[in-house]
């Protein structure tokens, strides 16, 4: 047996593949709940129903889908340029860090211009912090997955340093986080008795300028044509480095404010640990989303899906913690291959 | 050669053929490549396989060499049906394939080279002794220890036919191996190929060049929309007439326009230099010439003599040491990228078509829109003007007669020399004030190349400066007014057209110098 590569790639089946992905974790899950002694339907329905079978569940799943269909959206540009961001978490704690202590350097003030301020106050701390990487590989072309990724613990050091510090809420009987922030701060919520918050049009926003660029806008074209074929961009007379700088900055913005949507939203201060590491989950859900923004705001909310999921499991069934990162694991594995076998066929001798 | 020929066809019922194809068959998406194609090769004949670009001929040697798999019909190896399923089976057979673009490793000597496509048994102690015999006997000098980014495209052609000839081949199948030669090189191929058809090697020769077809091969297979239309002699045609059996129609040549009297220099190059990044790459030294309104120069050479890199240099991939090595008019521009050069009226072409000249995986109007946007104004605030565009691509592919399905599909779905017909008439579309084009018809069909050759000419005619880099004499001498050849990174004087000749011309392609004696003894 062995593998050859398909003379004619079919197109619908790029986008059938996550679906597929999808049904075959759910049957894979089903068998995996059968081993371990449950009954695979009422796990299912566990995993996956009962967790989004209320409004507040619902909500709960937008506010976790919020952040990372964001930052997936902002890191998609880059990765079809080949520019490879790693970093988002670190970029997101950075512009959560801006806004958090805008809000508190203003905490008295009640102001509709807070809130914006505190949105753009955090774009810019994350595209400072994707700047640095951006300026390490445009001008000294070092590899940005080291840089982004290690700029990441030092933005978790910096944000463990302010908030043991400055940022201590001085009536909070020393525990390390700030001050709870006033309604004038935080974002507006938008279904009584949940937590879902306007950041969730944020989101959407996002999706939406980005299908828009990548399909119309010379900025997309030229992200394409560069990812696609460096040599062609370069006939073309596109500047590598530029779309390097706009690759970060894009990641940058939009993780830091992912990063201000959650310390204005859910959070309401700043927490020692602001995101469970949605900046490197929204690295699996910008890759089974194909890139694409549509495709990246169904993956983001799968992957929301699945924590709420395993969270559920862990209270309902007693399941470990670990069953989470296990339909991850499937997910993306069952993406992979359904990828492989539709650039490739098995051919047995 | 018409001798030969005849006692072949009389004694077709008598021997029997090397390989038959019965009624092939090829089926791609969209395409159906090769329809009942019947085919016989006789031993020691040399058999042309003729027809435009997409007509079927890539397909079907890559179904007798086991890359591909035909869908129906059968193959008969020595009158016993055979199956081909791969490319090892094939050389197993006794089938050696050249292909258009070699597969060496440069860092590699030329025996590592030879011994890394050879069954194993082959590649055993004295290798090197029997490379120098071969290479001998059929006159292709090689020597063995030499590395091959230090050999001409020429030598790197020898290895592929040494290495095939070492597996003692029955047959030998050539893509378009004179695309790269010099024509001294290429009158050394043929009496190759002649020596090796003597003594029973049967060839199966692909070219787009029918005058060697006629000089060389016995027998012609015409294809068309992937059905043999005709067999033939070829020694019996004319060019015209096997292009008009290519085409189904009648060939209209390019036609010379009368001698203009060139206007203003357009474009000028003045002591131009440059390293190459890549350590296998040309350096050019001190080019100069200038390029005038209304006329096309010609330079000719053959590959890895620095055509890409001046390309580089020209177009502005790659920019100048200083900003008056390129200058178009008077505007120093050899600081200035791609589209700043393409914003004072530069269009050009450069070899590579799929990754260079065209994004594969991205449309026909997509790609239209690739160097097309700020000429024709395809973008309004950024954002890309998508009607105005695809009208762009149909303009295009109605008047360059690219054949394919649509606008919307990827430029990888053509075939090679539908998407050169798709990437010069973009340029040409636009009608920029100056063209320069690195090998405007490379594995371009006749009637095709026909009509490219007749658009630049045109272009020159209204007033447009052209610059044409070729390996193709016939090309240049059919279409330049002046002619100058690029050797190791030199370009040398240029010469009107009228006052020298292909023999000159290809032995400074060779690397002999103008002043040599060799070169005035043969001026006209």
């Amino acid at each position: 047996m062995r593998i050859e590569a398909r003379t004619a790639i079919s197109k619908p089946m790029i986008y059938i593949a996550p679906v597929l992905a999808i049904a075959m974790t759910m049957i894979a899950g089903m068998g995996l709940f059968l081993v371990m002694g449950h009954d695979p339907l009422a796990s299912l329905y566990t995993f996956f129903i009962a967790p989004i079978n209320n409004l507040d569940g619902i909500a709960e799943l937008m506010i976790k889908a919020t952040p990372l269909v964001i930052i997936g959206i902002g890191l998609s540009f880059g990765f079809r340029a080949n520019v490879w961001n790693i970093g988002a978490e670190g970029q997101l704690t950075i512009g959560g860090i801006a806004g958090g202590v805008l809000a508190l350097a203003f905490f008295e003030v009640d102001s509709p211009l807070l809130l914006p301020g505190m949105l753009i106050v955090a774009a810019l701390g994350g595209m400072a912090w994707a700047a640095i990487p951006a300026f390490l590989k445009t001008r000294f072309n070092a590899n940005e997955i080291l840089t982004s990724l290690m700029l990441t613990y030092v933005a978790l050091l910096v944000l463990s340093l302010l908030i043991h510090g400055p940022l201590k809420d001085p009536d909070g009987m020393n525990f390390p986080e700030s001050r709870m922030f006033h309604d004038a701060a935080l974002l507006p919520i938008l279904v009584e008795e949940t937590r879902l918050h306007a950041g969730v049009f944020l989101a959407l926003a996002a999706v939406a300028t980005a299908w828009v660029i990548l399909g119309r806008h010379i900025i997309g074209f030229q992200i394409k044509v560069i990812g696609m074929a460096p040599r062609a961009a370069s006939f073309a007379g596109f500047d590598q480095r530029k779309i390097i700088w706009l690759s970060f900055m894009f990641a940058g913005a939009a993780s830091g404010i992912a990063g201000i949507c959650e310390i204005a939203g859910p959070l309401g201060q700043i927490v020692p640990t602001i995101s469970p590491g949605y900046g490197f989950t929204a690295i699996i859900v910008a890759f089974v989303g194909r890139l694409h923004p549509v495709g990246i705001l169904m993956a983001g909310l799968l992957m929301a899906l699945s924590y709420l999921g395993g969270e559920n499991a862990q209270i309902e069934m007693n399941m470990p913690n670990a069953v989470t990162g296990v339909f991850q694991g499937m997910l993306l594995f069952f993406l992979l291959a359904c990828d492989v076998l539709i650039k490739f066929r098995l051919r047995y001798k | 050669m018409g001798l030969d020929n005849g006692l072949q066809d009389g004694e077709k019922e008598g021997v029997q053929s090397l390989l038959s194809l019965r009624g092939i068959r090829k089926k791609f998406p969209g395409c159906l490549a090769n329809d009942d194609v019947d085919l016989d090769v006789l031993p020691g004949q040399i058999h042309a396989l003729l027809g435009e670009n997409g007509a079927g001929k890539s397909t079907l040697v890559k179904m007798i060499y086991g890359i591909l798999k035909p869908d129906g019909g059968e193959m008969l190896w020595k009158g016993a049906p055979t199956a081909i399923d791969t490319p090892s089976a094939a050389r197993m057979l006794g089938i050696g394939m050249v292909f258009q673009h070699f597969s060496l490793f440069e860092a590699l000597t030329v025996a590592e080279n030879i011994s890394l496509g050879i069954p194993e048994e082959l590649a055993g102690p004295g290798l090197n002794e029997r490379i120098v015999e071969i290479s001998q006997v059929y006159g292709l000098p090689l020597d063995p220890t030499r590395e091959v980014h230090s050999l001409s495209v020429g030598e790197r052609q020898r290895i592929e036919i040494v290495r095939c000839l070492l597996q003692s081949p029955k047959l030998l199948i050539m893509d378009e191996p004179t695309s790269v030669l010099t024509p001294q090189e290429t009158d050394k191929l043929f009496k190759t190929l002649e020596r090796l058809a003597s003594e029973g090697v049967s060839i199966l020769y692909i070219s787009h060049r029918l005058e060697e077809i006629r000089k060389l091969c016995h027998k012609a297979t015409i294809l068309r929309s992937g059905r043999v239309v005709s067999e033939c002699d070829p020694s019996q045609e004319t060019a015209r007439s096997l292009a008009e059996m290519m085409m189904g129609d009648d060939l209209t040549l390019a036609e010379r326009r009368s001698g203009t009297e060139p206007g203003p220099v357009l474009f000028e190059v003045s002591r131009l230099s440059c390293q190459p990044e890549d350590p296998f790459g040309a350096s050019l030294k001190d080019i100069s010439f200038a390029l005038r309104e209304g006329e096309i120069l010609g330079i000719a050479g053959l590959a890895g003599n620095g055509q890409r890199e001046l390309m580089g240099m020209l177009s502005g991939e790659v920019l100048s040491d200083s900003p008056a090595m390129v200058s178009m008019g008077d505007v120093p521009v050899g600081f200035l990228g791609p589209r700043r050069r393409r914003k004072l009226g530069l269009g050009f072409v450069p070899e590579e078509r799929l990754g260079h000249g065209a994004v594969p995986d991205m449309m026909l109007w997509e790609n239209g829109f690739l160097s097309a946007m700020q000429g024709q104004n395809l973008m309004s605030n950024g954002f890309i003007k998508v009607a105005k565009t695809i009208g762009f691509a149909h303009a295009v592919v109605n008047r360059f007669n690219v054949k394919t399905p649509g606008v919307d599909h990827n430029a990888s779905s053509l075939s090679g020399g539908n998407l050169q017909k798709f990437i010069v008439g973009r340029e040409i579309e636009q009608n920029p004030r100056v063209l320069i084009v690195l090998q405007p018809t490379w594995g371009v069909d006749a009637g095709s190349a026909a009509a490219i050759h007749q658009e630049l000419m045109d272009m020159a005619a209204n007033g447009a400066a052209v610059l044409v880099i070729s390996q193709d004499l016939d090309e240049l001498f059919a279409v330049s007014d002046r002619i100058s050849v690029i050797c190791e990174g030199r370009v040398s004087r240029a010469t009107p057209v009228s006052e020298t000749t292909v023999e000159q011309i290809g032995l400074l392609m060779g690397g002999l110098q103008e002043n040599d004696s060799a070169i005035t003894g043969l001026a006209p």
